[in-house]
């Protein structure tokens, strides 16, 4: 198969930008990871996301749907990983609960909504923001959105196939690669603090 | 909707909006709440951007209090005012084409009835004057002649209201509009009539300036369609933005409506809805 050269990098790249899958950029294998449009393994893209995360000058979690209410049985497991990391890296969180446009209603300080996500990222200067929990065609549509109107860094945490539209992105990922991101940020916070 | 999934995680709870933890914590959903408890518990419309003194978005909220079944209700809706709002209602809503709604409500109905046959599902139409009577009036009609279990409730504010004001087939004859300046030449369209010629099972018009009366209504049009046939009611929601009135003074414009003998709130019941209604609030009475 012949391999995409389009990159999937920092926009803003312009009000309607190309779905990165249209344009070459195929989802990983299972045990493969997306860096900015490349296939990489998961730990070379897990080490990756924690240099970005630290590297942020405001980094910000965007837990979805399916982590932040308490639908089903591992839910409240992967949830406090996700705090852990969150508290860890020194970011912050801001939660997408459902998908309703709530135009023109939406709170940017309290909340991010997939159909306009930039105005969040708009009102909080964020420069880095890592998606989990989110269902995959909404997170395609964010995702979209910030690479055409901002110039935040994204990342999907994707427990199904991965997502092309982000910067970097994982797949199936459950409490083990979580483990290992925040492993991989207290390695290199130490790293950096020595 | 299993009710048992509608708890936030716990490490989450501190970032969590206000307004969905007031809706874990005081939700309406299975408690038989209605019109006569709002503001004790948490209505499902969140703010909406309506203009102040919208009848359309009383309508609206009162509509959402009378829902007999609101944790397994799915709403269609259409173009218009209405639809500014729905993205603020907290239950499963599905905005179709101008005008379609009958037809993706009929679709959608049949497709409940066989994915779950054991349970209750109750799929109401919400939509406008405009989507209903004019540009919708087909997909209305037909699922009214195919005798489809579905509700259908008309916001009729007498114009297409946020287009800039335009006459619809429910502005009375003579209304002057913004966009309507030589005055509507053809009268108001009898849509509960037609309703009642259609097939609907249960017809009713009303105004919000009778809350408990709206409320019956409605659920007697959601329970008509349940079982026996397609069910229609007309909300008369004036608009103060195009019909230039003070936003307070929207109740008391309907009851000079009423006064004046252009606005009656009315009931058709077909024999068989009528015993298939008196059978369950003699049981309700009962209880």
């Amino acid at each position: 198969m012949l391999e995409s050269k389009y990159q999937v990098l920092v926009g803003p790249e312009g009000y309607l930008p190309p779905a990165a899958a249209s344009m070459g950029v195929t989802l990983p294998e299972k045990g493969q990871a997306l860096v900015e449009g490349s296939i990489v393994s998961e730990e070379e893209a897990i080490e990756k996301i924690a240099q970005k995360i630290l590297e942020a000058k405001n980094p910000f979690l965007f837990p979805g749907p399916l982590l932040l209410w308490d639908w089903k049985e591992g839910v409240a497991e992967k949830a406090k990983a996700v705090k852990e990391l969150a508290d860890l890296a020194g970011t912050r969180i801001i939660p997408m609960p459902d998908y309703r446009p709530k135009y023109p209603m939406i709170n940017p300080a309290v909340e991010i909504n997939p159909n306009h996500p930039n105005l969040t990222i708009w009102h909080n200067k964020i420069d880095f923001c890592l998606f989990i929990g989110v269902h995959c065609h909404y997170a395609n549509v964010a995702l979209k959105i910030i690479r055409g109107g901002t110039d935040c860094y994204t990342i999907a945490l994707c427990g199904e196939a991965g997502h092309e539209d982000a910067m970097i992105s994982l797949r199936d990922v459950g409490l083990a690669q979580l483990a290992s991101l925040t492993e991989a940020v207290a390695r290199l916070k130490g790293v950096a603090g020595k | 909707m299993n009710k048992s999934i509608f708890k936030i995680t716990p490490c989450f709870e501190d970032i969590m909006p206000d307004e969905y933890k007031e809706l874990v914590e005081s939700d309406p959903f299975g408690k038989g709440l209605g019109v006569s408890q709002l503001g004790t518990y948490k209505e499902l419309l969140e703010e909406h951007p309506l203009c102040a003194g919208c009848g359309l978005a009383l309508s609206l909220r009162l509509i959402l209090a009378s829902l007999p079944n609101p944790e397994d209700t799915v709403i269609v809706g259409s173009t218009g005012c209405s639809a500014l709002a729905f993205p603020q209602v907290a239950l499963h809503n599905i905005h179709s084409v101008f005008g379609n709604q009958n037809a993706v409500a009929s679709g959608l109905k049949r497709a409940l009835k066989l994915r779950f046959p054991d349970k209750v599902k109750d799929v109401v139409v919400i939509a406008g004057d405009g989507a209903t009577a004019d540009i919708g009036l087909d997909m209305v009609m037909q699922s009214w002649f195919r005798c489809e279990n579905i509700t259908t409730i008309m916001l009729d504010n007498e114009a297409y209201a946020n287009t800039g004001g335009q006459e619809s087939g429910m502005s009375p004859q003579g209304t002057v509009l913004n966009m309507a300046p030589k005055g509507k030449k053809f009268p108001k369209i009898s849509m509960p009539e037609i309703a009642r010629e259609s097939g609907c099972a249960y017809v009713a018009a009303i105004s919000p300036a009778q809350p408990k009366r709206l409320e019956k209504m409605v659920r007697r049009a959601i329970l008509t369609a349940r079982e026996v046939g397609p069910s229609y009611v007309q909300i008369f929601s004036p608009c103060p933005t195009n019909y230039k009135f003070k936003p307070q003074e929207m109740v008391a414009r309907i009851k000079q409506r009423e006064k004046e003998g252009f606005f009656k709130s009315k009931e058709y019941i077909t024999t068989e809805a009528q015993e298939y209604l008196a059978g369950l609030e003699e049981g309700k009475k009962d209880e």
